[in-house]
């Protein structure tokens, strides 16, 4: 194993009275693909904002690469990372292929507009999409199609980092296949560190190196993907086999 | 509860609601700061700002236009009704013409711009807001504040001393037609009259005005907009707040500034 690109050390949030993050540990290595799995609403979404800065954890250390996430130039810092929305996150305002391209039609990145939408057109077909859908614009997309545009946008500048928030959820089988695929090609080409949010199991296996499950605010297991099925944690095992008995409640 | 809990309590909640218009007063002066700091800092994004232009300026320009042009008549018909108390109808055009440029000219044309700008504002940056947009923005290494509120604030003060400019002739304009046409006066006297007593001051003193509340309402849009709450209400609510403390704002602000001019 490499160096640990991303170091969490106790990291803690909570909104109000919800104490949503309770003391997270947890370390990914570079070019290694984790997969956070855990209860909705367990706050695996929230982690992966931390990490970004889009939401300041209320005490604890997030390191990226080896420096403090928040301190120093956050642009700098960003630029290096791509990040799939739960909801997609589109911009409306923008036609599809305006909003996977965003990043190389401004700022840094910047290059002409036809080789910006060429690229763009290029991740689009890599997520399933034709290129009749590059001038249309989100609200005309299905729930599918626009998650998929956020796919293509989070990887169309290449970063380092990928944060996917549920990639396969609303997807049908044949397109979850896809993009799981996509996701392992991703980090074994690529050589990005990936971390992936998802529910579904058959994803986890597929894309994988190693899982962390989110419990009650703490990293309740973590480990090589193999290891999963013979981890002998409950909590684990409740929600990998999907039993409504066991140590998690189903009320939350 | 004793006599003296009873008796504080009415000066905790004058207390409670003072503290929290304090601080909501500090956190708009804090994000108007920060608006104008990110104002000359780039990157800057030319494109978002013609946009901006097109949707605060010119579309703007029926409801001011249509705004003033009535104003400017029902103002000569009550001058004209005021003025003929002590034989002085001859005051009409005069008076039309100052009312407008340097009062109901950029207060009106402010409103109404309040209205429809700072709630199209507000519920746009605040849809954004709630879907992710934002922190998508922020992700693609895109400042929001540079991108979605400079620009909006910065061409909403350029626009709003245009529009007001427009409606001030588009005001005159109504009062000269119903001066005409109902009150029996000569087209050229009405003119002349407009023309001889209006200071360059008088116009001058309302287009900075209106600059103003073209940054007023901008501000507020975007302020509501940047702190929207969860979901449709949330966004809802943000758009009313917008509206109202624009509409305020306004008002206020006028009156600080005709004290300034004065
Ligand atoms: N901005 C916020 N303000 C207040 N509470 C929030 C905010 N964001 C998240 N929460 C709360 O934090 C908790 C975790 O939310 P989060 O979105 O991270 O869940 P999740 O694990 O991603 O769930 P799901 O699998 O359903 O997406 C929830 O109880 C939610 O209400
Ligand atoms: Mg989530």
């Amino acid at each position: 194993m490499g160096a640990q690109m991303i170091e969490m050390q106790d990291v803690r949030k909570s909104f109000g009275s919800n104490h949503v993050l309770r003391g997270i540990d947890l370390d990914i290595a570079k070019g290694e693909s984790m997969v956070i799995i855990g209860g909705s609403g367990t706050g695996k979404s929230v982690l992966l904002k931390c990490i970004l800065g889009l939401v300041q954890p209320d005490s604890g250390k997030i390191l990226v690469d080896g420096r403090d996430a928040t301190r120093g130039d956050h642009d700098a810092f960003l630029a290096r990372f791509g990040m799939l929305f739960q909801g997609g996150a589109l911009f409306d305002s923008l036609a599809v292929w305006q909003n996977v391209a965003f990043r190389l039609l401004r700022g840094s990145l910047k290059r002409p507009k036809a080789e910006a939408r060429e690229i763009a057109i290029e991740k689009l077909r890599r997520v399933g999409l034709k290129s009749e859908v590059a001038d249309l614009f989100p609200a005309e997309l299905s729930g599918g199609m626009q998650k998929r545009v956020g796919l293509a946008r989070a990887i169309a500048a290449e970063p380092e980092i990928i944060f996917f928030d549920e990639p396969t959820t609303g997807l049908d089988p044949i397109m979850s296949g896809v993009i799981n695929e996509l996701i392992r090609e991703i980090v074994v080409e690529m050589g990005a560190t990936a971390m992936t949010i998802t529910h579904d199991m058959s994803s986890v296996r597929a894309i994988a190196d190693k899982v962390a499950m989110l419990h009650d605010g703490v990293i309740q297991w973590t480990g090589p993907v193999a290891d999963m099925d013979a981890s002998g944690d409950p909590y684990l095992d409740q929600f990998i086999h999907g039993r409504a008995e066991g140590p998690i409640e189903s009320v939350r | 509860m004793t006599a003296a809990d009873i008796l504080t309590l009415i000066p905790a909640a004058v207390g409670r609601s003072t503290l929290a218009f304090c601080r909501i007063i500090g956190s708009v002066a804090i994000f108007a700061l920060s608006t104008l700091s990110h104002l000359l800092r780039p990157p800057f994004y030319p494109k978002e700002f013609l946009h901006a232009l097109l949707h605060i300026g010119y579309f703007s320009l029926p409801v001011v236009g249509m705004t003033a042009l009535f104003t400017g008549g029902a103002l000569a018909l009550q001058i004209y009704s005021g003025g003929s108390r002590f034989n002085a109808e001859s005051v009409v055009p005069s008076i039309v013409a100052i009312g407008m440029v340097r009062e109901l000219g950029p207060v009106l044309g402010g409103l109404m711009v309040a209205g429809r700008v700072a709630a199209s504002i507000a519920a746009e940056i605040g849809t954004m807001k709630v879907t992710e947009q934002i922190d998508a923005l922020t992700t693609l290494s895109t400042h929001p504040m540079k991108y979605l509120t400079v620009p909006r604030v910065l061409a909403a003060t350029l626009a709003m001393p245009v529009l007001a400019a427009i409606g001030d002739v588009i005001g005159i304009m109504g009062g000269y037609l119903v001066g005409v046409t109902r009150l029996d006066f000569n087209s050229a006297a009405y003119i002349k009259n407009t023309y001889d007593f209006l200071e360059v001051a008088d116009v001058t003193s309302g287009l900075w005005k209106a600059a103003a509340f073209g940054f007023i309402v901008a501000l507020m849009g975007c302020y509501h907009g940047m702190r929207s709450g969860r979901g449709a209400q949330g966004v809802g609510k943000a758009t009313t707040n917008a509206v109202v403390s624009a509409s305020v704002m306004i008002l206020a602000s006028n009156y600080v500034l005709t004290e300034v001019f004065f």
